[in-house]
Formats: structure tokens, sequence, C-alpha cells
């Protein structure tokens, strides 16, 4: 199937695989801004993710204990920045800051010796006949395990969120955490637990970068993977089917942008990467046109610090 | 267990003690992490404080602190402004994009005027192309009720593809052999912002930052509008019994902040940076925004974050080149040195008792 | 800051350039400092001139002390980075990316008894030399193992940024590769970036399913292998660095970047006083682009082919910008017989004949 010049088939598998990462690192956010804390460190975590997933995975030849590394690593970062903003109410957007910049330098110094290694390769997973069936196997019997990984923590952070207690808690400390404290809810730790998946999760995009997607290490390989993440969360105005529709679109129009180049057309680069993100501010300000008198699309208490006494 | 218990008022002690204790406690973990790099901790340290500012030609880098101070002092003033009122913008970096592409259109547009008119004119086409583009979000909020840290963070991606565009399109060099970048400012006299007392790094864009780090403790200490902006940001409902109109607060604090990061850009563009590139922003309009919260939103204390913050940029080159320290460890020191400042801020309003944890 | 260290500033400045640095006694080593855009990790450009600098160590031991300023930023951050360098009493700075030029130009008139070199500019000092390499003699042999060895006659080039040295790239690439199959076809794609791992993947995965079974990358990650790896029936060429652990396939030749008989080179100038200051661009020849080992992935007659070519280049029997050549556009860029000169690579932002693609505007 072919449009232009443009193979869609190609360009559908592509996208899917291309957006992993910053589909995993924007389901993870999203939990944590559930929980009302606004993390900007995303990209910090994502790339000591890539790093702590690549060394293990490297040192015991094993992909899969890479990933649990990467998540693992990205869940400490998290915590850190829990303390910080919870424990000792740091300011959550300054905090961020700090722990991406933190990130990138600790990451490139466990990264030193790194450099142009190979890693243990990925498989993809073997669907037999179905991968032959034309247009839906090559978009959707083709890849590796985590790309299916992916879209299914999607569906369980959905459903967690939708239909369980445990998110019915976490929407409601997003809400009002006076309110959830009022009730005997303890904020503190569902945030401390909410961040920590978010950090897991955004390691673990970070690891399949330098696992499967790159692969390699490199400093600075996340190259603001991690700030699409945080666009793409917003994009969703927090829902997680609607992270999924953001990642491919952000990662969607970059392949495209790149196929219609290797079609042969000049095409204005700069002005089609804005797209992305002008399509978020207008899709946010319908949101928030259509929500003016009713719920807010964000949670209510994202960003704002909690303390028992206030 | 470690208890919190809120202050009725801020300690003043631990307002002007923890920012000590910060840098005190950044110095050993830092030290620690050079002496695991095989450095030499006391020496490492020593370099980064105390090499810039009483080392050997510490006169020229006591003048490259004030270079690179001067944009983090001028956003961060304006940010603080909003922040305090709980307007968060955080798209400063654009703003910032945007002040100097406003005001190097106009230079390049009319190259090579000899007008003294031209450099006034840059000054009032970048505040203004800061101060449009906050209004973006200031707008939307006040229309739509737009969460503006969202709208601001998202103009940041644009404005950075915005001046991708208008360096490898509209304002590239025709002198320039085809590469990205536009003329240099530098060599544009009616349009440099030069030093005003040559090799001293004090150029308008510093003066600017020591005028706003001024205008913005009068506003904000000394008038009805100050108050009004930390009612607003203390007691949102309190605020609107004191007559504060929010929709105005929001296009007057985004305005503010954008015209100010709008200025910076201004002065980067047509001083220290001369060129109009594609890697032209470095990512002041982010760090103002920690040097904002570590100065506690308060003028005097934002002069002094930007100057530490510029410190330990200009001390962590001296500490690569004198010790070989990769850049990298000087990232990690930068964020352990944000991590404690902004961690040990607590005590300010907060007693810490030990012991058994009230259920919470 | 108050008036009186204001006035001690200027002072000490004044006489810092002044009375410059004095000259170093024999037995003192020669200082010599490097600022690189990148982390020396990068495992490109940043890289390969440290592995030059390392070069230096090696070869004059003791003679020399060397030092580096890693991952600086273009703009304002350079010139102090600079500036530091040359306080520091280094008398030999090297300046290693393109934008770093101005500031390299504003610091040396500050210095005038340091020698700065700055990698890839254009603009020259009385203590300014600039030097850059001939990349386009690398994408030649690129281009001629390409041509054979392409089954669907279709070979993608990752471009990094619309400049010169790319666009020489990729049409010395294109003619090389036309010569030996009149058939080929070339893609490109620009991906504005000298180095981002995810992008690069991208554009390689996208020229990959667009049919190219040869890929050329202008940029520095080793991704592009990584998906021609995967792909199966692709190969590709290192750039910049060997890349040779994706050796012997995909990647079954490279051009790499040689800083290091350069360095040398200057650096003994500098010591014996002969250093002056001009604009060096190097070749195969010289030594300064390496063209890395050719696999076996590559037939015999192949390499045999390319490796002709490359000491034909070498020789200076062969230019690979030779007339009859046209533009894109059908305007006429060189006669029968003419050869380009540096001044005309060295403004060519254009396609030649024959490359379908629209060159970005």
């Amino acid at each position: 199937m072919s449009i232009g010049g443009i193979d869609i088939v190609t360009l559908a598998a592509m996208l899917m695989a291309a957006s992993t990462p910053v589909l995993l690192a924007a389901t993870g956010e999203l939990v944590a801004e559930k929980s009302g804390v606004l993390n900007l460190g995303v990209e910090g975590m994502m790339i000591m993710g890539a790093v702590a997933g690549f060394a293990a995975a490297v040192a015991t030849g094993s992909p899969v204990l890479g990933f649990v590394a990467g998540a693992l690593a990205g869940a400490l970062m998290a915590t850190l920045f829990a303390f910080l903003t919870q424990i000792f109410l740091s300011n959550q957007v300054a905090t961020g800051l700090a722990l991406t910049l933190f990130g990138l330098g600790l990451s490139a110094l466990i990264g030193k010796g790194y450099e142009g290694v190979r890693p243990p390769p990925t498989a993809k997973l073997d669907f037999g006949p179905l991968a032959d069936i034309p247009v839906i196997g090559p978009i959707f019997f083709s890849h590796d395990w985590i790309v299916y990984a992916s879209v299914l923590l999607v569906a369980v952070v959905w459903f967690v969120l939708r239909y369980t207690r445990a998110g019915l808690i976490l929407r409601a400390v997003g809400e009002s955490h006076d309110a959830a404290h009022a009730l005997g809810y303890r904020v503190v730790a569902v945030r401390f637990a909410a961040l920590g998946f978010g950090g897991a999760m955004a390691g673990l995009g970070g690891a399949y970068l330098s696992l499967v997607r790159v692969p390699q290490w490199t400093e600075g390989m996340t190259a603001g993977a991690g700030w699409i993440a945080l666009a793409i969360v917003v994009f969703a105005s927090w829902r997680p089917w609607r992270v999924l529709l953001g990642a491919y679109m952000f990662g969607g129009i970059t392949a495209l942008q790149l196929q219609l180049q290797a079609a042969g057309y000049a095409i204005p680069v700069h002005i089609l990467s804005m797209a992305p993100y002008v399509i978020t501010i207008v899709v946010l300000v319908i949101l928030s046109a259509l929500h003016r008198h009713g719920v807010q699309a964000a949670p209510a208490s994202l960003g704002k610090s909690f303390h028992a006494s206030s | 267990m470690i208890t919190l218990i809120r202050r009725p008022n801020p300690s003043k002690f631990w307002t002007y003690a923890t920012p000590i204790v910060a840098v005190i406690a950044t110095m050993f973990a830092g030290g620690l992490l050079f002496a695991m790099l095989g450095k030499h901790p006391v020496e490492a340290i020593r370099v980064i404080f105390w090499e810039p500012l009483f080392g050997a030609n510490a006169s020229y880098f006591r003048g490259q602190l004030l270079v690179k101070a001067g944009p983090l002092i001028l956003i961060a003033a304006g940010l603080a402004v909003g922040f305090r009122a709980g307007i968060w913008n955080i798209g400063a970096e654009g703003q910032y994009i945007m002040g100097a592409l406003a005001s190097a259109w106009l230079a390049l547009h009319v190259y090579p005027a000899e007008s003294h008119w031209l450099f006034p004119a840059m000054i009032v086409l970048g505040a203004l192309g800061g101060l449009l583009w906050a209004m973006i979000p200031a707008l939307l909020k006040v229309w739509f009720g737009t969460s503006e840290i969202l709208v601001s963070l998202m103009l940041v991606y644009v404005a950075e593809n915005l001046l991708a565009y208008m360096a490898f399109g509209p304002l590239k060099n025709p002198e320039g052999f085809g590469f990205p970048g536009s003329r240099n400012l530098q060599s544009y006299p009616a349009a440099h912002n030069a030093d005003l007392i040559a090799g001293t790094g004090l150029h308008w864009g510093v003066v600017t930052a020591f005028v706003a780090v001024i205008a913005t403790y009068i506003l904000m200490h000394r008038h009805i509008t100050g108050f009004r902006i930390r009612v607003a940001g203390e007691a949102p409902r309190a605020a609107r019994f004191a007559g504060v109109i929010p929709a105005r607060l929001v296009v007057f604090c985004l305005g503010l902040a954008g015209a100010f990061a709008g200025l910076a850009g201004m002065f980067e563009v047509s001083g220290p940076s001369g060129q109009i590139t594609d890697s032209f922003n470095v990512g002041y309009g982010f760090t103002a925004i920690i040097v904002a919260f570590l100065g506690r939103l308060h003028p005097i204390g934002i002069l002094l974050a930007g100057l530490l913050m510029a410190l330990t940029y200009i001390g962590g080159d001296m500490a690569q080149l004198m010790l070989g320290l990769p850049s990298a460890a000087i990232q990690v020191f930068q964020g352990m040195l944000l991590f404690f400042l902004l961690g040990f801020d607590v005590l300010t309003n907060f007693r810490v008792r030990l012991g058994r944890r009230a259920r919470a | 800051m108050n008036r009186r260290s204001f006035l001690k500033t200027t002072a000490a400045t004044t006489l810092v350039a002044g009375v410059g640095l004095p000259a170093f006694a024999a037995d003192e080593p020669l200082k010599i400092g490097f600022i690189y855009v990148g982390p020396v990790g990068d495992m490109g450009w940043s890289y390969q001139h440290d592995q030059g600098r390392k070069a230096i160590e090696e070869k004059y031991g003791d003679k020399v002390q060397t030092s580096f300023i890693e991952s600086v930023p273009e703009g304002p951050d350079a010139e102090r980075a600079l500036t530091q360098l040359a306080l520091a009493g280094n008398k030999l700075i090297f300046a290693t990316s393109f934008g770093f030029m101005d500031a390299t130009v504003n610091v040396a008139k500050k210095f005038p008894d340091v020698k700065f070199e700055h990698a890839t500019g254009y603009k020259l000092a009385d203590n300014l030399a600039v030097y850059d390499a001939k990349f386009y003699q690398g994408r030649a042999i690129q281009g001629t193992i390409g041509g054979r060895m392409t089954k669907t006659n279709k070979i993608g080039y990752i471009g990094s940024y619309p400049i010169p040295e790319v666009y020489q790239g990729i049409n010395a690439a294109y003619l090389a590769a036309k010569k030996v199959n009149p058939d080929v076809e070339m893609k490109v794609v620009w991906a504005y970036t000298w180095f981002d791992p995810a992008k690069e993947a991208d554009a390689a995965a996208a020229l990959i399913a667009d049919g190219v079974d040869v890929l050329l990358q202008h940029t520095d990650s080793t991704a592009p292998q990584a998906k021609a790896q995967e792909a199966g029936n692709v190969i590709t060429f290192g750039q910049a660095s060997d890349m040779s652990s994706f050796a012997p396939k995909p990647r079954v030749s490279s051009t790499i970047d040689n800083w290091a008989p350069y360095y040398n080179k200057r650096v003994g100038e500098v010591m014996d006083g002969t250093w002056k200051s001009e604009a060096t661009w190097g070749g195969i020849d010289t030594g300064m682009v390496e063209i890395g080992e050719i696999t076996d992935a590559v037939p015999a007659v192949v390499k045999a082919e390319a490796l002709k070519l490359k000491d034909d280049i070498a020789g200076g029997t062969v230019h690979p910008f030779t007339g009859p050549l046209n533009k894109q556009d059908g305007s006429v860029f060189l006669a029968d017989g003419e050869i380009a000169t540096d001044e005309q690579l060295h403004g060519m932002t254009f396609y030649v004949e024959g490359i379908t693609a629209e060159a970005p505007k």
C-alpha cells in the first residue's frame, strides 16, 4: 500500500517501534501526574535507565535483565525526586529540572567505557504464519516483546485507573490531596508509589532506546525524548489510550517527514517538526474550553506541594 | 521517623543559613564524587569556587561571571514575579528565543544600517518578541483556562524549530558560504551590544539585569501590585476580596516575564553570542527557573543565585581544564547543589522533629 | 560588585592582553589546548579529535602538555573556554567545531602570541589557521563500492545539515556510483542533527523502507548501522570513526577522520618556529581522510577497484569532481575536463545533475 511514494505499511510498522520509548515514559509520567505530581525529570530518568539497562545487559548478556535494571534505575531516580518533593517539600518544577541535569551527568559518568560496545540483541517475537499476512503482518506481528509490553502496559494503566480501588485513590489524591488526606489516605505514600512507577517506566523507555532502538550507549543519547513524553501526556489530556495515540502521532510525524524526504520531497522540516507541539496546544485549548465550567482535564492538585498540616 | 511541623512564620535564621548549609553539604558530597573519580576533592572544590573569583586571571573570569549570570538573573527576576502569584511560566526559553529572533530580524533586515536608533529599536522589539510569545499562554489561560505551564513549555519547542528555520533560511548569512547562521552582529556596529567598558563583560544586558532586580524588588515589596501578586499566590480566595482581577494578573505576570526573557535574548544575540544559529539557545530559560527558586523568588536572592550558578559553570570549565574532570562530573555536581539547596529549604518553613510520626 | 573592583578588572585585563605570555623556555613543555563541541565519548566527531590529541601526547611525550574542555556550547561559552585555555598558558589551541569560528576569531585577536587552529571554518588571521578534511574523497570510494554492490540500484544518504561539506559528500558518492552503475539512484534524507541516535535510526529505516540497500551516513552515531544489520541485506560505511564493531557486514568500509598526522605536524612546526597561518584541506594523500578496511563482504574485484580509486585520488590522477558536470538544474558546473577548485567546492550547496531529490531550501 503506497500513497504518494510513501509506503503506509512500513510507516505504520516503523512508528510503532520508534514511538515505544516515549510511549513507555509518557505512560509512567501520566500515572505520576494523575497522583498530582509534575515530574519534569523524565529525561534524566530515561537516560539513567538507558545507561543502567545497557550496562546490566552487557554485564549479564541478558537483555531482559537489562530492562529490569533500567526500570530500577529510573525508579531510583524517581525516589530521589519523591524524597525531595514529598518529604522536603521542594518545588516540583525546579526539582524536576535539577533531576534531568543530574541524570544526564551521572549517566555519562557511569557510561564511560561502554561507548562503542554492542549490547546483546533482543529477539523479535516469532508469530509464525501471522507475520506473513499482508499489511497486518508487518504492522502488528513484526516486533520485539517490549513493543507489545508497552501497549499492554497502557491497557493495564487504563484499567487500574478506571476500575480499581487503587486507581480511585490515586485519582483522588491527584484531584485534591487535602480531601484525600481527610478521608484517611496516605497522600505521600501514594505519590511515592506513583512516582516510582513513573520512574520505572521512564527507565524502561530509556533501556529500550539503548538496547533495541539504537542500540548502543552514548552520552546524551535520549536527545530530548523525555520532553516529548511530557508533551504527550498533555496532548493525551491524561487519558492512557490517548497517550498511545499521542506517542504514535509524535513518532509518526518524525517518521513521515523522513519518509517524505526519502521519497524525494523537499519539505520544510522545521515547520513540520513544530506541528505536533502546535497540535498539542490546540488539543489543550479545546479540552479546556470544553471543561471550562466542569471537570478540568488536568489533575487539580498537579504541581502543588502537600503537607498534612496545611 | 522525621516529622515536619509548619512554622507560623518563615525562620529568619534558616532563610540565611540554608543556602550556606546546602553549599557546604554539596562540597562534601561533591568532594566524595571527585575523590571517587580519582581527583583530589579539596583541590577540585577550590578550583570550582575559588579559582574564578580569586585565582590567576580572576579579573577576566569575574567579568565572565557577569556575562553568564546576566541573562539568568534577568529572566529569573521576571519569572519570580509570576511564580509568586502562582502563575507558572516555564517557557522562558521560548520567549528568550523569540526576543532574540525579533531583534536580530530587525537588525538584519535593515543591514547595514548606521542609525543610532537601531539599537534602541532592537531593545523594544526584543522585549516585544518575548512579550507577545508569552501572551499566547496568558490569553489562552484567560480565555479558556488552559494550563500556562504546559502551553508555555510546548511553545519552547515551537520557538526552537522556528529558530532553526530562520537560521537555515531567511536569516542565513548571504556571505556565509552556505553555512547556517546569520551575520555576526558583533561586526555590525549599530546593532552590537558591546562591553560598556571593554573587557569587563559588563554589557547593556547585565545593566538591565541589575535594573530588573531593583525594579522587581520595588514592585514586589514597595508597591500595591506586588502585594496583590503575593496575596494571589498565597491566598487566592482572599485575593478576590482584595480586588485582584485574576485575568489581569495572568496577563501582567506572563507579559513581564516574557518581556524580560525577550530582552535577555536580545542582549545575548546582539552581544556575547552575536549570531542567530540553530544552537543559539543554551538553556538559560530553564536554568533561570532553577535560579528563581534558589533565590527563593526574592530579587536579591535571585541576584546571588544567578551569580552562584554562573560560578559553577565557569569553575566547572576550570576544573575540566586544570584537573581533567569530565564535564559530566560538573553536571552531577550542579545537580547535587540544586538538590541540597531545594531540599534544605524545608527548614525555613518547617521545624523538623525526630520521633514517631502521628498517623498522617 | 563595587566600583573599585571594576577598575581593578579593567586594569588587570589590559595587563594580561598587553604582556601576553612570555616565550617558553626550551625545557618547559609546550602547552596545547582543545575545545570539543561534544563529549569525548561521542564515538564520532569529538572522539576523533581527542584521538588526535592523544596521538600528540604519544608522539611528543614530556615535551607537550595537553588539556581539553568538552561539551562546549557554541557561542559565548566557546569564547570563554578558548580564553580560559589561552590564559592557562596554552600556546597552541585547537577549536574543533565549525560553530566556534567567530569565537575563535575574537580570542585570537586578544592573544596574538598564541596560535589558534580552527576546524572546518574559513576565517584566517595571522595567528589563526584553518583545517578541514576532503571527506568527499572517501565518499567517492564508498560510492564506487555502493554502485557495484547495490541490487536495487538505490543508494541512501543520511545528511546532517545542508551545508557544503555534506553536499560534496552526496554528490561525490553519486558521481562515483553512477560511473560504475548508470542506473543508480540517490535518495537523501536530511536529519538536521550531527548526532541523535533515535532520529538517525528512523532516517535509516525510512531509506531502507524505500528500497535502499546501500546506506551512507553523514551523522555520527552507529544507529543506522544497527538498522542496516537488522534489515539484513543492506551495506553501510563507518563515518568519522571506523565503526568496526559492525564489520564485516553491514559495515563494509569507512572513512575515518584522522587528525593525528595534521596535529603532530602542526605541533612540530610550533616547536621549531615554522608554524604559519594557512588553510589546510587534507585528503587521502596526507592521511587526514583514512579509508577503513574494506571487508570480505565486498567482492575482490570491487575491492580492487575501490583501492585503485583510492590510490588514484591520493596520487592526484583522479578528482571526484571532473567535468563535464552539470548542476541539478542543468546549468554547467564544470566544462569538459575542468576540475573543481577548492573555492567552488567550498560553496557547493546544490545537487549535481541526475539526483532527482529536491534540495532543501
